[in-house]
């Protein structure tokens, strides 16, 4: 187990793409996932990240790094609309996100978890997943209240296909569970099996490690890379624990100060002064 | 099924089961002439009083908004119905007196509705306590401007107004401004009221264990959260809303048609307070305890009457007692340990009945 990190540590070939960034060679000739252009927002004349340029590949699992405060749950809040960025433009699979909700961006197919967790915490675990079925299985509000059979059909469908998704943590058990009442490592699990359940193309986990012992976050790196196989969808995520990130991640972009201070694969960034100086400071002259 | 599920099925079974048999239990005693004069009074306003309840519940327990002006749409229902009534009897001179009833429940719903999506499109904008008030002020706006309807009956056409001297000569008034609906023909009755309860019932309970009553509660447990995963959160937020006003203006139009006049005054912010304090009492989200805790407030001042004067202290004292014993967690770890040895026992029975099925 413990050269696990090595085994996830991914030997992708990494090639540079117009958007001064990097995405996986086998991604390279479909459409890019996200691309941000010169993305920007400022709070009251602050700038919190300017200028922010990412592109992800269609299957990438990314890293986003940075010291505490550096602007990166903001990207996150910009990228699902929770924030209107002040400048440049967020492009989902090609389509510009500009002037849309944050129901319209989840429709586009981006989903994310939270960094404090934001669970429905009086609904059951099976509740909670179902929300994130809302607009995959649906019907309308009069079948419901009249029970007629589309009602029937379609709570069938969305039991199974919770039950399914929940099985990728092993979570059936829990289904009857209230959400608010789990440990805390499994409301962070749970919140990524609600964010699978709107059928994403993006995945957005904010700090999905946080407060997981070292058994734990070994599993969910090895989750991760399963989820990425098995829905061949792409992952970005922030962490603070660099062995989940650098055994996991494809591509990393690290951000301090609200800038994009360097991108490369984990041996790039492992290298990077620029990166040593941002996280441990600037060796003294003399 | 799933244990929550059965937990549940359980939970709305006995809801009914209770409606159904003091409904039983009620018209037996009112066949055998066993009941009081103004207990008997009381049973249509009671069921008026849990509609209200539910519906209210809907609302705040459910989809989680502090709705302060439910009395305004059962001020509208209670008007529309009255006036619906008037006319179908003055002018078609329909005599069916359940015809005229279901009609005037059914518009009263209908207008509620359309006042709860006009208030609701600018007051679901707004969150938590600004959203309380703005209610409020709607309830307040909704009463002020029937106390200035003026309402009536001439050659066969209904004719409105905001002011007297509009009215035509020779009409006969079924609104008449401050004074209220007047002359109202009372129509309603206690099985009328048994069968919009049940309605009311149905459509809360099945509403929340459906998709949109999912998304009414993950509106209310985490906006963000609900947002992030394509919940239109507005959409559902009016579809609670607008469900609520239609059951309350139900509901008014029943208590208006109970008596010959319907005043302004009967539907103040006092009135919101007294349904929002059914539904506290009853628990937020707990559909039985409104019906419950309704039925109770209502019956609760009538046979205080004998206390006169101390009436209304002794009903805000039980109100203090029953609201620390429910919500305190000492008194309520308490009241645990003093029942253990009862819940054993039932424990123990119900054990033994499950081994009975077994074999």
């Amino acid at each position: 187990m413990s050269q696990l990190p090595k085994k996830h540590r991914s030997d992708t070939k990494m090639v540079p793409v117009p958007s001064h960034s990097i995405v996986p060679e086998r991604d390279v000739n479909e459409i890019p996932v996200l691309e941000t252009r010169h993305l920007g927002i400022e709070f009251g004349g602050l700038k919190a990240v300017d200028d922010f340029n990412l592109t992800i590949g269609k299957t990438e699992i990314a890293g986003l790094i940075g010291p505490n405060g550096a602007g990166k749950t903001t990207v996150f809040n910009m990228l699902t609309k929770v924030y209107e960025p002040t400048t440049g433009a967020v492009l989902i699979n090609g389509k510009d996100l500009h002037g849309m909700s944050i129901v319209q961006a989840s429709k586009l197919g981006i989903a994310r978890t939270f960094q404090n967790i934001r669970l429905f915490d009086k609904m059951t675990v099976e509740e909670n997943v179902r929300i994130g079925l809302h607009n995959q299985i649906k019907y309308d509000m009069f079948s419901g209240i009249f029970r007629l059979p589309r009602y029937w059909k379609q709570e069938r469908k969305q039991h199974e296909k919770a039950m399914e998704l929940l099985d990728i943590f092993g979570m059936q058990d829990l289904a009857d569970e209230e959400a608010g009442s789990l440990p805390y490592g499994a409301q962070r699990r749970l919140e990524i099996v609600r964010a699978l359940a709107t059928d994403p193309k993006l995945l957005l986990l904010d700090e999905p490690a946080a407060g997981m012992n070292p058994k734990e976050t070994e599993e969910l790196m090895e989750n991760i890379a399963k989820i990425r196989d098995q829905f061949q969808i792409a992952i970005l995520l922030i962490e603070h624990d660099m062995s989940l990130v650098m055994g996991v991640c494809e591509g990393i972009c690290v951000l301090n100060f609200g800038k994009v201070i360097a991108k490369g694969t984990a041996d790039e960034i492992q290298a990077n002064p620029v990166v040593i100086e941002a996280y441990l400071g600037k060796k003294k002259e003399g | 099924m799933t244990k929550a599920k059965r937990k549940r099925l359980i939970y709305n079974l006995i809801t009914f089961a209770l409606v159904i048999a003091a409904f039983i239990i009620l018209q037996s005693m009112i066949a055998n002439k066993m009941i009081s004069r103004s207990l008997k009074g009381q049973l249509v306003p009671i069921c008026a009083w849990i509609v209200m309840a539910v519906s209210l519940n809907l609302v705040i327990g459910f989809s989680g908004e502090l709705s302060l002006g439910h009395a305004g749409f059962m001020s509208v229902g209670a008007y529309t119905g009255a006036i619906i009534s008037g006319w179908l009897l003055q002018v078609y001179e329909v005599q069916d007196t359940t015809l005229r009833l279901v009609l005037a429940m059914v518009a009263g719903g209908l207008i509620a509705g359309i006042a709860g999506v006009l208030i609701g499109i600018p007051v679901l904008r707004l969150r938590g306590d600004y959203l309380a008030i703005v209610t409020l002020a709607f309830g307040e706006i909704i009463r002020s401007l029937v106390n200035v309807l003026y309402v009536g009956v001439a050659d066969g056409k209904l004719h409105f107004s905001f002011l007297n001297k509009n009215m035509p000569a020779g009409v006969s008034m079924l609104v008449d401004g401050a004074k209220g609906a007047v002359k109202i023909k009372p129509v309603a009755t206690f099985t009328a009221g048994f069968v919009l309860i049940l309605i009311t019932l149905v459509v809360v309970l099945n509403l929340v264990n459906s998709r949109a009553g999912r998304a009414i509660q993950a509106t209310r447990d985490n906006r963000i959260a609900a947002e992030s995963m394509g919940v239109p959160v507005t959409k559902y937020k009016m579809m609670a809303f607008v469900t609520a006003a239609v059951l309350a203006g139900m509901a008014g139009a029943l208590y208006g048609l109970n008596s010959s006049t319907v005043i302004p005054t009967q539907f103040t912010f006092n009135q919101s307070i007294n349904v929002l304090v059914f539904v506290v009492l009853g628990g937020l989200g707990n559909v039985l305890g409104s019906v419950v805790s309704a039925t109770l407030l209502t019956v609760l001042p009538e046979v205080l009457r004998a206390f006169a004067d101390y009436r209304m202290l002794v009903y805000a004292i039980v109100l203090i007692l029953v609201m620390v014993f429910t919500n305190n967690p000492t008194i309520r770890a308490f009241a645990d340990r003093l029942f253990a040895p009862v819940k054993a026992i039932f424990r123990r029975s119900k054990k033994k009945t499950a081994g009975g099925d077994a074999q």
